[in-house]
C-alpha cells in the first residue's frame, strides 16, 4: 500500500476533520 | 509501515525548502519532525530525528495513543500505548507508553492502583528509564 501523503496542510485538516482521522505531519528535507 | 500510516492518518509530507512557513507554522526546527495532530487540529505528539523502520512504527503506535488520550478517549488510548510496550518492547518508546498506559487507565477508572502497578513494572521491565524516575513516586 504506497501512502497517499498530502501536501496541503489546510486541505489535509479539513479531511481530517471530515473523517475523524488524525494527522500526521512528516517534515523533511529529502532529496525530491 | 505503510498501512498503518495509511489506515489511521491523513499523512502529509512537508518539504523544507518547498514550505518553511509551514514550518515555522507548527515551530518544526529539524529534519526530520514528525508532528501529530487530532482531527480538530490539535498536537498530541511529536519526535525529532531519525529512527530504524521498527522505533519509528513504535513512535507512530505512540503517537497514536496520545492523540487518543488527548482527546480523553482512555481506553483506546491505554490499548495503543500498550501495543507499544507488547510489540516493541525493545524501543525507547516503549517505557514512555507503559508509564502512559498506566496513567489512561488511571484516567479511565480512577483507581490509584493502576499506578502503583505501572511503577511497579517500570522499575522491572525498564528501571534505568526516567520514565521508571517519574513514576516512582507512585510505588506503595
Amino acid at each position: 500500500m504506497a501512502i497517499a501523503w498530502r501536501k496541503d496542510v489546510d486541505a489535509a485538516l479539513a479531511e481530517a476533520k471530515a473523517q475523524g482521522r488524525p494527522l500526521l505531519l512528516d517534515f523533511n528535507a529529502a532529496p525530491t | 509501515m505503510e498501512e498503518l500510516i495509511g489506515r489511521h492518518f491523513i499523512p502529509v509530507k512537508i518539504h523544507i525548502k518547498e514550505q518553511p512557513d509551514t514550518f515555522d507554522r507548527f515551530n518544526a526546527q529539524w529534519t526530520p519532525t514528525f508532528v501529530f495532530l487530532d482531527p480538530d487540529g490539535t498536537e498530541g505528539h511529536r519526535f525529532e530525528g531519525f529512527l530504524p523502520a521498527r522505533d519509528l512504527l513504535a513512535q507512530l503506535e505512540l503517537g497514536l495513543g496520545h492523540v487518543a488520550f488527548g482527546r480523553k478517549q482512555f481506553d483506546p488510548a491505554e490499548k495503543r500505548f500498550r501495543r507499544v510496550v507488547d510489540g516493541y518492547p525493545e524501543s525507547e518508546a516503549a517505557p514512555a507508553a507503559l508509564y502512559w498506559a498506566g496513567v489512561a487507565k488511571y484516567k479511565a477508572t480512577n483507581d490509584a492502583g493502576a499506578l502503583a502497578a505501572t511503577a511497579a513494572a517500570l522499575q522491572q521491565r525498564y528501571p534505568a528509564s526516567d520514565w521508571a524516575k517519574k513514576a516512582s513516586v507512585w510505588a506503595t
